[in-house]
């Protein structure tokens, strides 16, 4: 099999009898890959479907367990301590709630719902929430079929909350469409504050909904202008019954030969109002002088400028009225469709001369059943929780145009999924950024980098086989660890594949989000923490070392200290150790007052975390300086994680006393950052965090390693001083940022008042 | 036009010596045409200046004793539908509404001071040429007439259609258009319907959408009567009805629908 064409052959027996009820159309037998599309089924509850007028979204709620290595303190006492490893790593089943999302052609719902019936087995649902058009039409084979009842939600609320939803919680939901750049797809930063925004869905017809609050929503404005018209006066037109296929005229039509212009009426532009000459005049104008008949695609292309503007024009008329800048499109006439993106995108900001903002959804499509779900799940409060992209079981916004990936179109033809993971804490914005709705964690922005994407995808191929042979070798006890190495390798592969063609697909690409995929890929083929024997060992010999470490760097005089200090939090990596790497600044900083309260990410485990952070931190907490440490909460490559720093913190405390008083009277505290990559998004942090920094009146944050400190956070603005420290070890990168491989990066910067 | 300014050579049209003004959009393409084969000299006029001094002087000299200008009362009614004059004594300020191929909407302050707000290309020329290509007609009252006696709701989907009835969330009736040519994403609906009924479905679709385009622009503007002029509502009734009677309905009274004898 070729790579990606995993099907397992899995026909769906024929089912007899197939004239009932009217449902021959329906009667598409598929081959349903069982651990592709309707995962977890087993566990699944809340049930809600949203049935457009062709499509069908489908979605639950289920529970996925998976392994996850955990680390446990030994009971020392009587035991030969010198051989024990530093703590027990015990492999757990842990179990965290996904939500599902499934999307396919009607055409296929009845063998999807037989498929969903014939897995569902552990659930004590009764109920399917339903909203769309086609709720009603399908309401009967639903029961049926699930042997749960239908409950209709209304499709304006539904698509409303769905789109909260989104806005809040996935990060690069929002696009601008740019047809004449580089990159035609610019991802948004998440603002904060999502109020007030007009919401314009063009479905068959237009709604224009102006969206307050969570709550709060009012339906402004409609036209009866919208997707129908379209397909119905295109289908009148040029005898084309598919809507897709419509778009495609169009794409390769020319208007001009159909509409009046501004120069036909005047020969040239209209100058006293300053209408150039290009402009369409009349839609369909020229029909009357023509002696010849127009083409399809001409008519097409004419009859998607038409709408497409008089929709642009009334929406600006809208927000005009209403003072909004921001407006976000859904509905089955953008779907993803560059084409209708790029007319829409061009009439707003004719309309509102550039002061109204056009912009889409990457989920656009999932919004009725998003919504549908969350009515359905209020009791269980979804919006108290967090939540995360699963990128492993996420198709990705999949492009319609014929040029794209092969593969990738037949299976977007037929099944579309997202997955998306709940986060057991909520997580919040470091109070510590300068401009909260202004920062964007990374460094380089691959969307928009062709050469810098080309780069990083290729090492990231590279070094893919070496990462699979190691996820095998960390679970030697296992029987199918090979396989499932395997697995992990095609499917991350894959998605490489994928994102070469589409670098927009998961929102915007960045070297993090390639790191973020690769661990949930990971982490889907029961390989939560390929790394952690390698800690365990690593963490026992730097704990052996830890104390004569201390003991050499006591006897330092105090400037020699910071710089052997400072040497230490790189981790020994340096080479070269540049005469002016520590900069000035912060020696000169040291001589004044200390810190109130300093916040440090750590990175690696064993060296770096025992004989390079906990060093520095022991020198600040002689200085009075209170100190945070942040560890992930669960692992990433060889990064240290919460727990295990919880036990090597113990460990120290009973060699050092200055750890143990900090401890004791908290002035050393211990938190998790909410993350599990190796990078470091700073606007999704723990909760707990958050709080800790506001009561503790943090003043200092120090930030290590390539991950957290380069490839993101590199142009991070604090509010406070922060100091960031990496070692460069890829040349690419260094060169990049104007230095050689193995650079030392020494960034201490002072807010400017 | 080339026949026409050939016919004024022949009659010698230069030799009166008196200024031809010329206005339109026409005025700048035919110039050159206009020179040189009828040996004229056109004096041009922005069209806009021209269409808004026609109008208040129109309304000034009246029209045999009547007022030049009117508005429906109960325009959907046919039974007790009337045409009522209007008072343009102080017509300032005035949403002026030109519907000819194309669409210009301008708010008029005074004599001197108007602006041109917007435009839309679904005017007139759309709805004529939508009508040829999906009827065979030839002529603007062949269109007309066809229009007169279709059924459009046999084309549009309306919000009964969908929701069984008024869609009370938003407040809309279930008589209003979801979505116009919605009913032709059918193919049977496709071949169910009239060509008068087609004829219908886009008139009513150009004109709901004029009148919607207007009333946002009169919101914005903060004027309340909208005169709609232009050769699109020559001899159209079934427009002008409609116009009236939807400013009227989704201004909740506000707005008022004003018309010209002389569009």
């Amino acid at each position: 099999m070729r790579p990606g064409e995993e099907w397992v052959a899995f026909k769906m027996a024929e089912r007899g009898g197939r004239g009932s009820g009217g449902h021959g159309s329906l009667d598409k037998s598929i081959t349903l890959p069982p651990d592709e599309i309707f995962r977890n089924l087993e566990n699944a509850k809340r049930f809600a479907i949203d049935i457009g007028g062709s499509l069908t979204k489908l979605a639950y709620y289920s529970t996925v367990q998976h392994k996850v290595a955990r680390v446990r303190s030994f009971d020392h006492s009587g035991k030969d301590i010198e051989n024990e490893p530093l703590y027990e790593i015990s492999v757990q089943e842990e179990i965290t709630a996904r939500l599902h999302f499934i999307k396919f052609e009607n055409t296929y719902i009845e063998t999807c719902l037989d498929f969903i019936k014939d897995h569902l087995v552990n659930t004590e649902t009764k109920v399917i929430k339903a909203t769309g058009g086609g709720a009603y039409k399908f309401k009967d084979l639903i029961e049926k079929k699930l042997g749960l009842k239908v409950d209709k939600e209304d499709v304006m609320t539904c698509l409303i909350k769905g789109c909260n939803f989104v806005l809040r919680n996935i990060p690069h939901e929002v696009f601008a469409y740019q047809k004449d750049s580089d990159t035609e797809f610019r991802f948004q930063t998440n603002h904060p504050n999502i109020f007030p925004y007009l919401l314009v869905n063009i479905g068959s017809g237009v709604s224009i909904v102006k969206v307050e609050t969570e709550d709060k929503f009012e339906w402004i404005g409609g036209s009866s202008i919208g997707g129908g018209t379209f397909w119905g006066l295109g289908a009148l037109l040029t005898k084309t019954k598919k809507f897709d296929e419509l778009l495609q005229l169009a794409s390769k039509g020319q208007h001009t030969n159909v509409d009046m212009l501004v120069k036909d009426v005047y020969g040239g532009a209209y100058q006293t109002l300053g209408l150039s000459g290009n402009l369409i005049a009349s839609s369909f104008g020229k029909s009357t002088t023509a002696d010849k008949e127009f083409s399809k695609e001409d008519m097409a292309k004419s009859l998607l400028h038409m709408i497409s503007n008089d929709i642009g024009q009334l929406a600006c008329l809208h927000a005009k009225l209403h003072n909004l800048d921001k407006i976000y499109f859904g509905g089955f006439f953008i779907r993803g469709h560059p084409v209708t993106m790029r007319t829409i995108t061009y009439s707003i900001n004719f309309f509102s001369k550039g002061e109204v903002q056009a912009l889409f959804l990457r989920h656009e499509g999932y919004l009725g059943a998003i919504g549908a779900f969350l009515k359905g799940a209020e009791q269980d409060n979804p919006n108290q929780y967090s939540w995360g992209e699963n990128y492993a079981g996420s198709s990705g916004l999949m492009s319609t145009s014929p040029d794209v990936y092969p593969m990738q179109r037949t299976r977007s033809g037929t099944f579309d999924m997202l997955e998306m993971d709940r986060l057991e804490r909520p997580l919040v914005n470091l109070p510590l950024l300068k401009d909260p709705s202004a920062y964007i964690p990374d460094t380089v922005d691959l969307t928009d980098d062709a050469m810098a994407r080309k780069y990083w995808l290729t090492c990231f191929e590279e070094a893919l086989d070496g990462v699979a042979k190691r996820a095998a070798a960390s679970q030697p006890d296992s029987v199918d660890a090979l396989e499932r190495a395997e697995k992990f390798r095609q499917k991350y592969w894959n998605k490489l594949q994928t994102l070469r063609q589409q670098p927009f697909a998961y929102g915007t690409l960045t070297v993090r989000s390639l790191l973020d995929t690769r661990e949930h890929c990971l982490n889907e083929f029961n390989f939560p923490d390929p790394y952690s024997k390698v800690k365990q060992k690593e963490n026992g010999i730097a704990l052996k070392c830890f104390q004569s470490v201390i003991e050499s760097l006591d006897s330092l005089g105090w400037e020699e200290r910071q710089f052997a200090l400072v040497k230490g939090l790189l981790a020994g990596n340096v080479f070269d150790w540049g005469a002016k790497a520590v900069s000035d600044q912060w020696l000169e900083r040291l001589k004044g007052p200390p810190h109130k309260c300093a916040l440090i990410f750590a990175d690696n485990s064993g060296i770096d975390i025992i004989l390079g952070v906990f060093p520095f931190v022991r020198e600040l907490l002689s200085r009075g300086t209170e100190v945070i440490l942040a560890c992930n909460s669960g692992p990433a490559l060889n990064d240290v994680t919460y727990s295990e720093s919880l036990i090597v913190t113990e460990r120290i405390a009973a060699m050092d006393p200055v750890i143990q008083s900090a401890l004791r009277e908290e002035k050393l505290l211990l938190v998790q950052t909410g993350s599990s990559s190796p990078c470091l998004d700073l606007s999704r942090l723990d909760k707990g965090l958050a709080v800790l920094v506001r009561e503790r009146k943090t003043d200092l944050v120090i930030i290590e390693g390539m991950g957290r400190a380069i490839h993101t956070n590199y142009y991070a603005a604090l509010k406070c001083e922060s100091l960031k420290l990496a070692v460069i070890k890829n040349s690419w990168l260094a060169d990049r940022l104007g230095g050689k491989i193995f650079s030392v990066i020494f960034k201490y910067e002072v807010p400017c008042k | 036009m080339p026949a026409f300014i050939q016919m004024g050579s022949e009659k010698h049209f230069s030799s009166l010596h008196t200024t031809l003004c010329a206005t339109g959009g026409g005025a700048y393409k035919f110039e050159q045409d206009f020179r040189t084969m009828g040996d004229l000299q056109l004096c041009k006029l922005d069209e806009l200046d021209c269409l808004i001094k026609g109008v208040l002087y129109i309304d000034s000299v009246g029209f045999n004793g009547h007022s030049e200008c009117y508005y429906f009362e109960n325009p959907t009614d046919a039974e007790r539908c009337q045409k009522l004059p209007f008072n343009l004594e102080n017509p300032y300020p005035l949403l002026l509404v030109n519907i000819g191929s194309g669409v210009s909407i301008l708010a008029v302050y005074s004599k001197e001071n108007y602006k041109r707000v917007t435009g839309t290309s679904l005017g007139g020329g759309t709805f004529f040429g939508l009508c040829c290509l999906l009827t065979g007609c030839s002529t603007f009252e062949e269109a007309l007439e066809m229009a007169s006696h279709g059924d459009s709701t046999k084309v549009d989907k309306l919000v009964r259609d969908i929701y069984g009835g008024d869609y009370e969330r938003f407040g809309l009736p279930g008589w209003a258009v979801a979505s116009s040519f919605g009913n032709m994403m059918s193919k049977e609906k496709r071949e169910s319907v009239s060509k008068e009924d087609l004829a219908k479905a886009t008139l009513i679709t150009i004109t709901n959408n004029i009148g919607s385009i207007a009333r946002m622009c009169a919101l914005n503007e903060n004027i309340n009567r909208v005169v709609f002029v232009g050769n699109f509502l020559r001899i159209n009734t079934i427009s002008m009805r409609l116009l009236a009677y939807a400013l009227d309905y989704w201004s909740k009274g506000q707005l008022k629908a004003l018309f010209l004898e002389h569009e």
